[in-house]
């Protein structure tokens, strides 16, 4: 069948710079790049191309531009390009279309819409070079009161993981991501005393080394999951749905269940690894309090239990009873959230903006007195510190990134994820793809990337007099809503700036 | 509660516990102290529904238990071997690594779920959503045999393990009455003594005839259900899957009067099926390729 389908991007090689290098075919995972010989060119199957910039990146003449196609229809506001080319992808297949990363459509960013307060006149700022800032939190449930006895709290305090930033790495399997990847978002995690999460995919035995360093997944696969998995890990962490894919479940496919994914997983290698939509012991609040306590019962109640849910419509009330089944620990996937792998209809529609969930969840928790007895760390589209900064004012304790780790090992959000080919070694099934990471200097950019971010949480804290991140958690008066409607500022309980 | 031996004492037999209505907390945390201490057999009376019993415990220790276990008995256990005198409740060996539960009347829903290892038995019947997404791993292959019969989604996305399923009450002749069972297994297999009506099946699993590869692991699960329960009719609790309740204890119990009692090699000699999957890689091909 003749294939209907545009280009997405258009590759440029400037020939007087080209030296015939031929480091672009070498690079290109999807094969856009060819030498001839005959002619001493490098030609290009654009129809190949999918925009990762790897080529671009290593020309060492720069070359190569590697721009978006026009694919200039007769312009149609509703008929978009994408949405044609989606149409004749599957006409042509009669498959479901698959997608990888977070949901690239243009809904409404609310972080973009709030701006933050600074000091003038009335308050001093304070200067984080100069002056103690603290940006250490704690997970866990916290008791209703405490008591003190000669200067020393008493009583039972319920597990609580200590963070040394707000910031820990989400939920990306092994298998998902390579060997690699995941070895330096656990080095990143130790190296900044925050915690990296397994995903789903069961804990490498390489691994156990970063162990209080590590949340564990407990989902509806259940793989890799026993009793050393369960008490070796600091967290556990019960995937109920996720942002990008709310409400449905996953298969790795069996060719990329390679033998050590296979050992990681408990499984045998070859066959397909699913995921059920729901965890089958799972179909009530009542449910999943039996399951949370079971993990309790397993590990002694020494580690905080999280259940993870995607943000949907009712992920207020849905909260309220995940802290009444007994968690520690709540997260909220927002629909920007990243994956591996999704069907494209799922993540471009499925879910609310986690910035508007994470709002009404704080809010609901507090109204119904049980704040305490959870604490709530939010996901899906942090971008940059400032996300990070008003996430903690609109009630979170903690955030999860995932995308922006990635993009810091040089990710760039070309979302072909599930092919296995990333050419830039993070999620590819290719072992020669995958050894192009390098752990050490990943686990260098990570690192990076979130001490810089700290350090900017600490200027904003500063700026605004404040110096301990416990003292901006739902501290929703720090923030002012630009171009929102009322609803929605009533939803964040925020003001309009100049309020 | 009661505590009548620890290890070290001079008293012979297992350690007693009446259970009573002790909170699960505090009963684990005690059979918990227990085999810590090295005691390896522990017989626990009257429990009323307390769960997650033998979660905690990673050692072969032996519990016997009277009464009724609550939901969550075996889950992610590793190692112990727990026999019921009565009937369990739900979620039975969830995700489940190694050793053994013996349950001598019905289970409720769930029972093996998401399991990598070990064995169950149970004499009469099991609820719904029962051995769901079972697995294996290398040399870990768990094995669960039913006396009775299964309600609805039995086996669903199995990807390894084995399961018999004797259908010793049916009346002659009839269907084992649980709909969509084996729908979507990937991996494993079912053995179904009695008639399996291929309309209540569901997707991706296939009906073989039984080969000679089968028929030993199938005398072997046989000889031992008759082993453990002593007669070959379910003869247990609940008439039917699903329904359960009947008093916790009856179990054991001669079969009802006018039920013939199978020996191992009657029930052998009926007609077995075989239930396994279409295809390993059942969605392969759902998805559009990229161009």
């Amino acid at each position: 069948m003749k294939s209907f389908v545009l280009n997405d991007f258009i590759v440029e090689r400037d020939d007087r710079r080209c030296i015939r290098c031929q480091v672009c075919v070498r690079q290109c995972s999807f094969e856009v790049h060819r030498y001839d010989a005959e002619l001493d060119q490098v030609l290009a199957d654009e129809e190949k191309c999918v925009g990762c910039q790897r080529c671009a990146t290593f020309c060492p003449t720069h070359a190569l531009t590697i721009r978006s196609s026009p694919r200039e229809f007769r312009a149609n506001a509703n008929w978009r390009p994408e949405l044609l080319m989606d149409i004749k992808r599957q006409a042509e297949s009669g498959g479901v279309l698959l997608t990888g990363m977070g949901n690239d459509k243009p809904f409404r960013v609310y972080f973009d819409h709030l701006l933050l307060n600074a000091s003038q006149v009335t308050n001093p700022s304070l200067d984080p070079l100069r002056e103690p800032m603290e940006v250490r939190t704690y997970l866990g449930a916290k008791p209703a009161r405490l008591r003190y006895e000669n200067g020393r709290i008493t009583g039972d305090m319920p597990p609580q993981i200590q963070l040394e930033t707000p910031i820990m790495f989400s939920a990306m399997s092994y298998g998902a991501i390579t060997y690699n990847a995941q070895l330096a978002l656990m080095q990143a995690a130790q190296e900044l005393g925050t915690l990296c999460n397994t995903g789903e995919g069961g804990w490498h035995p390489d691994f156990r080394k970063f162990r209080d360093h590590v949340t564990v997944q407990v989902a509806s696969g259940r793989f890799g999951i026993d009793q050393d998995y369960l008490n070796q890990a600091a967290m556990v962490e019960i995937k109920i749905g996720q942002g990008a894919k709310p409400g449905i479940g996953g298969h790795l496919p069996g060719e990329k269940v390679t033998p050590l994914v296979a050992r990681t997983r408990m499984i045998p290698a070859g066959t397909d690894a699913i995921s059920p939509a729901p965890q089958h012991d799972i179909y009530s609040i009542e449910d999943l309090s039996a399951l949370i306590y079971a993990l309790k019962e397993a590990t002694g109640y020494e580690k905080p239990v999280a259940v993870k849910i995607a943000a949907v419509h009712n992920a207020a009330a849905i909260a309220s009873g995940i802290v009444r089944a007994g968690a520690d620990v709540v997260v909220i996937d927002g629909v920007r959230g990243g994956t591996g792998a999704a069907p494209k209809a799922i993540r471009d529609h499925v879910g609310i903006p986690a910035e508007l969930a994470l709002a009404a969840v704080d809010r609901r928790l507090r109204q119904e007195g049980i704040r305490n007895r959870a604490s709530l760390v939010v996901a899906g589209g942090i971008r940059c510190s400032a996300d990070v900064f008003k996430a903690l004012a609109l009630g979170a304790d903690a955030v999860y990134i995932g995308t922006a780790a990635l993009v810091a090992m040089g990710c760039t959000l070309c979302q072909q994820c599930y092919t296995g080919k990333c050419a830039w070694g993070i999620t590819s099934a290719r072992p020669d793809l995958a050894k192009r990471l390098n752990p050490d200097i990943a686990t260098r950019r990570v690192v990076n990337l979130v001490r810089a971010w700290t350090r900017e949480i600490k200027e904003m804290l500063g700026g605004m007099g404040i110096n301990a991140v416990e003292s901006l958690r739902e501290n929703r008066l720090q923030l002012r809503a630009v171009g929102l409607e009322d609803w929605e500022m009533d939803v964040l309980g925020v003001k309009g700036a100049g309020m | 509660m009661s505590v009548s031996a620890f290890a070290g004492s001079a008293v012979p037999g297992p350690a007693r516990i009446t259970v009573g209505t002790l909170h699960y907390r505090e009963l684990n945390r005690r059979l918990k102290a227990m085999v810590d201490a090295g005691v390896e057999q522990i017989e626990l009376r009257g429990v009323f529904g307390q769960r997650y019993i033998g979660t905690n415990l990673r050692a072969p220790v032996r519990l016997t238990v009277y009464g009724t276990p609550g939901n969550d008995l075996g889950a992610f256990m590793d190692g112990p071997s727990i026999e019921v005198f009565g009937n369990a409740q739900d979620g039975l060996g969830n995700t489940m690594n190694s050793g053994r539960i013996v349950v001598h009347g019905d289970a409720g829903d769930l029972l093996g779920m998401s399991m990598r290892g070990g064995e169950i038995y149970v004499r009469g019947n099991v609820g719904y959503r029962c051995a769901i997404h079972m697995k294996e791993y290398e040399d870990m292959r768990p094995t669960v045999v039913v006396g009775g019969t299964a309600a609805d989604f039995f086996g669903e996305y199995m990807a390894g393990g084995r399961v018999v399923l004797l259908g010793l009450h049916l009346p002659p002749g009839a269907a084992h009455p649980g709909s969509f069972m084996g729908t979507g297994m990937h991996g494993g297999v079912i053995y179904v003594r009695g008639r399996v009506d291929r309309a209540r099946l569901g997707t991706g699993v296939a009906v073989r005839e039984m080969t000679d590869e089968d028929w030993p692991f199938v005398r072997q699960c046989v000889h031992e259900y008759v082993r453990l329960f002593g007669c070959g009719t379910a003869g247990a609790p609940g008439a039917d899957a699903g329904r359960r309740g009947t008093a916790a204890g009856e179990a054991g119990s001669p079969a009802p009067s006018g039920k013939k009692i199978l020996s191992a090699e009657e029930i052998l000699n009926s007609p077995f099926v075989v239930l396994c999957p279409q295809a390993l890689r059942p969605f392969a091909a759902l998805y559009a390729a990229r161009t």
